[in-house]
């Protein structure tokens, strides 16, 4: 029995962008996802900056420097909407990997010999490339609408890496939660509690104007140290360790979301 | 170790239940290169489920698998490598097009750019898609899909072929394409793992059949052998009343009811003086019947010998 050398060598990078071409061209074949998750944010940020930025404006005398009012307000939310874009880009996440599941194609890449991990790196590197679009449209909006940030072009590369880590952690627990999920229904609401953690956090409102319960959660919940540090990085204030913090949860969730990942997908259904 | 003479397929002992529910009871299958081989069985009998074991997407309890000699256990990259699986349900991407569904499996396989251009091309060519090629699968009929399907499994130029169900749903004439398809495939030199409800598909397509019934091999060999296996063919009666039917019934105890129709069917060797004893024991006890028709033996009857059971209950003949 003569016994044949075999080439079972995998190419994870090469068969990683190939996902990514196929992400990317469903996800142009699919517009309307991407304005939805597009235009949800923008919503809010209209809602928050021209009918509610008056007055909770005004309230924000002494807490943030600058004058109260609208332009203030404008100021203080942006950083909140910026990662709500992220939170409804990664809820897109979901829903297309739930999508993918009930289609069979992923069945028929786990018959395939190619590296498993691409199947999801795909989705990883697409979704990442679709919040960064959906920044650039969303920061374009808030800056529209008077929000007017004080960083140099060293602040906007920080914060741009900044996002695109946040992105990315977040992206990864997405593609667990879309695995979890039975159904494209289950999928898009998995992810909700995300959408509305920026309000349970410094993200429209100071966590000094909460209720003690409410503001200790406030304080140490990982959105609030995420939204403060974009804060300060696009106003060009100290970032102090928040930043640190922040990236700290976002290495604790990349992990936690790409082992979960990996584990959903390689169990045998 | 793979050896080129070792059988494509070598199962022995496979078991799997799902929960309290046995599934696979100690099947053992052998399917040597370059043949079609079939499962046969009812809706539920455990079809899909050997594809997805032997496939390496479902693990097993208990057995032995080889595929394209690799252990499926120990060895499933090596497997994977040597496979292409077509599943019961379609594993295209709908949002994109037939050709880019071609060369996403083309780039998969690390075929060049020009290359993996020129065998899509080709695949397209042959499955009768080149005028589809630029829409998107979403618009494509059922019997488009699965050749788009069964395209997308041949890019990588697999050993072993698996195709579980692949002309359910489809009309007569995309099942007559799909059969064609298949003949040419094994021309070709693969091996061809078949599954399928319908015992004429078997008949035309395979060298050797196996019947899965209630988690076991209730019975396997070419289509000329499992024909042997019984005496006969059957005479099917027809009665014009239910009451004649019951009656027949009470005189004739192998008969089975022939589906939901009034008419049953008898085991029979079609002789003569079979037919001439038949046909007394009915007028002997009075049973009218308004028609009677002897059929020489085809696998429908196999089935019948088998399980006792008319194949229009358990496997849908046509
Ligand atoms: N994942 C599963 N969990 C529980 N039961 C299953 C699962 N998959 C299949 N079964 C059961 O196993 C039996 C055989 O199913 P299947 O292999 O799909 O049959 P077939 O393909 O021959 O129609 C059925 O009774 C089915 O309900
Ligand atoms: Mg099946």
């Amino acid at each position: 029995m003569s016994t044949t050398a075999l080439d079972l060598r995998t190419y994870p990078l090469r068969d990683s962008a190939t996902m990514l071409r196929r992400n990317l061209k469903r996800m142009l074949r699919y517009p309307s996802m991407t304005v939805t998750l597009i235009a949800m944010p923008v919503v809010f940020l209209l809602l928050f900056v021209y009918v509610l930025g008056g007055t909770l404006g005004a309230g924000l005398d002494g807490t943030v420097a600058g004058a109260g009012g609208r332009a203030a307000y404008a100021n203080y939310v942006a950083p909140a909407i910026i990662l709500m874009t992220v939170t409804a880009t990664i809820q897109g996440t979901a829903i297309s990997i739930a999508m993918d599941m009930t289609e069979g194609i992923i069945t028929r890449f786990r018959t395939m010999h190619i590296a498993r991990v691409s199947v999801l790196t795909g989705h990883v590197l697409g979704s990442v490339l679709q919040a960064v679009f959906s920044l650039v449209v969303v920061i374009g909006a808030a800056i529209l609408v008077g929000f007017r940030p004080k960083a140099g072009p060293g602040g906007w590369l920080a914060a741009a890496g900044f996002l695109i880590a946040v992105a990315y952690a977040l992206v990864w627990l997405a593609v667990a939660l879309g695995q979890v999920s039975q159904s494209v229904e289950t999928a898009s609401n998995l992810p909700m509690p995300l959408t509305f953690l920026p309000f349970l956090g410094s993200g429209f409102v100071p966590t000094d104007s909460m209720p003690a319960g409410l503001r200790w959660f406030a304080e140490y919940q990982p959105f609030t140290p995420i939204i403060e540090t974009i804060r300060a990085l696009l106003m060009a204030e100290p970032v102090g360790n928040k930043a640190w913090i922040a990236l700290a949860w976002c290495a604790v969730i990349a992990l936690g979301g790409y082992l979960w990942s990996k584990r959903l997908f390689n169990r045998q259904g | 170790m793979a050896s080129t003479h070792s059988p494509a397929i070598a199962v022995t002992g496979l078991r799997k239940s799902f929960g309290d529910q046995v599934v696979l009871d100690g099947i053992d299958l052998d399917v040597p290169r370059g043949t079609v081989f079939s499962l046969l069985g009812a809706n539920g009998a455990g079809k899909t489920t050997t594809v997805k074991i032997l496939s390496t997407l479902l693990g097993l309890d208990a057995g032995e698998i080889r595929v394209a000699g690799y252990d499926v256990v120990r060895q499933p990259d090596a497997v994977r490598a040597a496979i292409g699986v077509t599943g019961q349900f379609s594993a295209v991407d709908k949002l994109l097009t037939g050709a880019e569904n071609l060369r996403l499996m083309a780039d998969l396989h690390h075929l060049a750019r020009d290359a993996g251009r020129r065998r899509a091309a080709d695949l397209l060519e042959q499955f009768d898609l080149t005028d589809a090629a630029g829409k998107p699968a979403s618009t494509y009929s059922g019997g488009m899909l699965r050749r788009l399907d069964l395209a997308m499994t041949l890019v990588g130029s697999p050993q072993v072929i698996f195709l579980d169900e692949p002309t359910t749903g489809l009309d007569p004439r995309s099942r007559r394409d799909m059969w064609q398809i298949v003949r040419d495939l094994v021309a070709g030199g693969v091996t061809i793992f078949l599954t399928t409800q319908y015992l004429e598909e078997a008949d035309e397509l395979a060298d050797r059949i196996a019947v899965l019934n209630q988690g076991r091999v209730v019975a396997e060999g070419s289509a000329e052998e499992l024909k042997r296996q019984i005496p006969g063919g059957h005479v099917l009666l027809r009665f014009g009343d239910p009451e004649q039917l019951d009656a027949a019934r009470r005189v004739l105890a192998q008969a089975a009811r022939d589906g939901d129709a009034l008419a049953l069917r008898v085991p029979s060797d079609g002789s003569l003086s079979s037919l001439r004893s038949l046909i007394g024991l009915l007028d002997d006890r009075g049973v009218q019947v308004d028609e009677l028709s002897v059929h020489t033996p085809d696998l429908d009857d196999v089935f019948l010998a088998l399980t006792g059971n008319p194949t229009k209950d358990k496997v849908t003949a046509r």
